[in-house]
């Protein structure tokens, strides 16, 4: 799922935020949408939203920087989110981080230089009775385990 | 044959162990053998240690295998897997299971029952009755009998539910919202989701009563992204709902109107406190609000608002359907009714236990649980979410109460329970419980901003073995502050899982255990 974005495109932005304005409470669902479409939240977006809300840049910037969801760079082409919450630590996976790290060569938040993978936690998917678990480009994963992290590896490196 | 159905859960944690790639290779291998039969990807019905759980309806009842992987299909259909026979994953009936067999499901169920989508499956299940009676009987009788239920806050508060309701409908508004809060954040919890997955009408219904009752004619669930299947559900079910006539400006030609719209959140924990929620929704930062004024009287875009966890909101229908006498019959002391109490973390039969309040902790972790998936000793279990306290063996006699865990300086939360064995350093996990308010505080107020930041810090400093003693002073001091001091349970409950993890565990700080009360 994180392969196929769009291009940047400022008429595709005003187009997407044209579309979800009438909305109450519109910012969060323009943000999503945006990032749906590029893959992150490109900077000049940020003022053209400030427009069309009436709301400072400066509010909008604010509310991109609160939320960990939002990128402000493009993510790897492969994302693996792993779950470091309680319930995945539990059952090792605080460990198993580690592992994945050395596997891919980066660091958690880390995106490859080759662009090829960004290695994220993420804080519980509710998958804490079949923990650790993960998200991989979108893919709920569970039962997780050095086999399992040494195939999705693979799999991004392909 | 021809009307049985086969059942393969449609539940994040089912497909997060392949139960979407077993779905395929069964549709192939029918379609190859040239057998006619419907696949219903149902809800979960939280045995998860069992997922992927095939189920093949049998004139006996339902039968289940599990957990499937898609390579033993093929052997599965050899054995009669459509009549129900024999095979070594076969669990016999699946109602007949222990684990399910001793609950009590009001709230849940239909879950794993039927097919999510379907409203006629719904109906069939005494869906929508309790909407009916809603209608009966009129908004002031509506907010009586939940209040007369004795319902509480499943979010973790447990404050009554019915005095909420009632506060909201006597105050004037020209337009007032109701909103779930589904930002499920905890870890060792997933009931919302399930519920989403599982039994997305049943939400939709509670919140359409809920609007009847207060004089709201709009609903807001706010769902984490951490969340993607369930927000598909959702947003089907309320498409489903509104080409029946079931929301909109006559909801079921009551001449009551009421729609809701999915709203999804992006990552932040602390908008499971409903201030920061509201401000969320409202497209801000989400930032906790000061309280007065309540959400009752000045809550989404100012307006009187509802605000209720999830399960709050799923289990009106059953009151309303049953009548509050019947839900308070439940339960101990003033925790009424049922809890969805959820077995997870390193468990052998993790999973959701639905249960009258007052069971305790160690049938929970012990008899249903299991014990461990690792088979090593339990050691401590964390009770409530991030914020709750961490629990040792020996207070395993504590019913499952609010006022009971209370009285424990523990929490039961939204009733997540996470079990660690004895491989658990619990220095290292009350250093977690900071650095994660650190990493999720809203900035709003000091004691949990700076308090978790410096309280992270002076665990590193404790675990080194850095002037311990008056590096313990420090955090004990730091964790009565941020107790006192914070504006909401983000930084205000942060101290249960580091001082309980402290109390309990004094060992794993460097600490002698507590007899004699000497200095190391």
């Amino acid at each position: 799922m994180s392969v196929g974005y769009e291009p940047w495109s400022a008429d595709r932005a005003a187009q997407i935020i044209a579309s979800h304005r009438d909305m109450a409470g519109a910012t969060m669902p323009i943000l999503h949408a945006i990032q749906e479409a590029f893959g992150f939240v490109p900077e000049p977006v940020v003022p053209m939203i400030a427009e069309s809300l009436n709301l400072s840049r400066a509010e909008v910037h604010g509310v991109v920087t609160f939320y960990h969801d939002f990128r402000r760079e493009p993510p790897g082409r492969h994302v693996i989110k792993l779950c470091a919450a309680e319930a995945c630590q539990a059952m090792g996976a605080t460990a198993l981080a580690a592992y994945a790290e050395q596997k891919l060569g980066i660091e958690m938040g880390e995106t490859s230089p080759d662009g090829r993978v960004t290695l994220e936690p993420i804080y519980c998917l509710g998958l804490c009775a079949c923990a650790p678990s993960g998200l991989v480009d979108g893919r709920l994963v569970g039962r997780l385990d050095r086999t399992a992290i040494d195939e999705l590896a693979a799999e991004a490196n392909r | 044959m021809s009307t049985a159905r086969i059942f393969v859960p449609n539940d994040a944690t089912a497909i997060a162990c392949g139960a979407d790639r077993v779905a395929r290779t069964l549709a192939d291998a029918l379609a190859a053998r040239g057998v006619q039969i419907d696949i219903v990807r149902n809800g979960s019905r939280g045995l998860f240690w069992l997922e992927p759980l095939l189920e093949v309806e049998t004139p006996a009842g339902r039968v289940g295998y599990g957990p499937v992987t898609p390579a033993d299909i093929d052997g599965l259909l050899a054995a009669g897997l459509l009549d129900g026979q024999a095979h070594p994953l076969c669990v016999g009936l699946v109602e007949e299971i222990p684990y399910l067999k001793k609950q009590t499901r009001l709230t849940f169920a239909r879950c794993g029952i039927i097919d999510p989508l379907s409203l006629d499956d719904y109906t069939a299940h005494d869906g929508y009755k309790g909407l009916a009676k809603a209608v009966e009987i009129g908004p002031a009788a509506i907010v009586e009998e939940v209040f007369q239920s004795g319902l509480r806050g499943r979010g973790g508060a447990g404050f009554p539910t019915g005095i909420k309701w009632r506060t909201v409908a006597g105050a004037p508004a020209d337009q007032k919202y109701i909103v779930c809060n589904a930002d499920e954040g905890d870890s060792g919890t997933f009931a919302d989701r399930m519920i989403m997955e599982a039994d997305p009408f049943c939400l939709i219904e509670g919140m359409t009563i809920a609007g009847i009752a207060v004089g709201a004619t709009k609903g807001f669930v706010y769902c984490r992204s951490e969340y993607p299947l369930s927000l598909i559900v959702m947003e089907k079910a309320i498409a489903i709902a509104r080409r029946a006539g079931l929301l909109g400006p006559n909801v079921a030609g009551s001449g009551y109107a009421f729609d809701i719209e999915m709203r999804m959140g992006a990552g932040a924990y602390v908008c499971g406190e409903e201030t920061a929620l509201l401000d969320s929704l409202e497209g801000k930062r989400g930032i906790v609000r000061a309280k007065p004024p309540l959400p009752a009287f000045k809550g989404l875009f100012g307006r009187p608002t509802v605000i209720n966890n999830l399960i709050s909101l799923a289990t009106v229908p059953v009151i309303l359907e049953k009548g509050g006498a019947f839900y308070k019959d439940f339960g101990m002391g003033r925790s009424r009714g049922t809890m969805p109490i959820q077995l997870a973390g390193n468990i052998k039969y993790g999973g959701l236990f639905e249960t009258a309040f007052g069971i305790s902790l160690g049938e929970l972790v012990n008899e249903i649980g299991g014990g461990t998936a690792s088979g090593r000793p339990v050691r401590a279990v964390q009770a409530g979410g991030p914020l709750g306290a961490y629990l040792p063996v020996h207070q395993f006699d504590t019913p499952f109460d609010y006022e009971a865990f209370a009285a424990k300086d523990a929490l039961i939360g939204h009733g997540g329970i996470t079990v660690f064995d004895d491989t658990v350093d619990m220095a290292q996990m009350a250093r977690f419980a900071m650095e994660f308010c650190s990493h999720e505080s809203c900035g709003k107020c000091t004691p949990c901003r700076i308090g978790s930041t410096r309280g992270k810090e002076t665990l590193d400093k404790i675990i080194a073995g850095e002037r311990r003693e008056a590096n313990l002073a420090i955090l004990t001091d730091l964790c009565q502050t941020m107790k006192l001091g914070s504006l909401c349970a983000l930084g205000g409950f942060t101290p249960y899982p580091v001082m309980s993890a402290l109390t309990h565990f004094p060992e794993d700080f460097g600490v002698a255990p507590k007899l004699p009360a000497a200095a190391e």
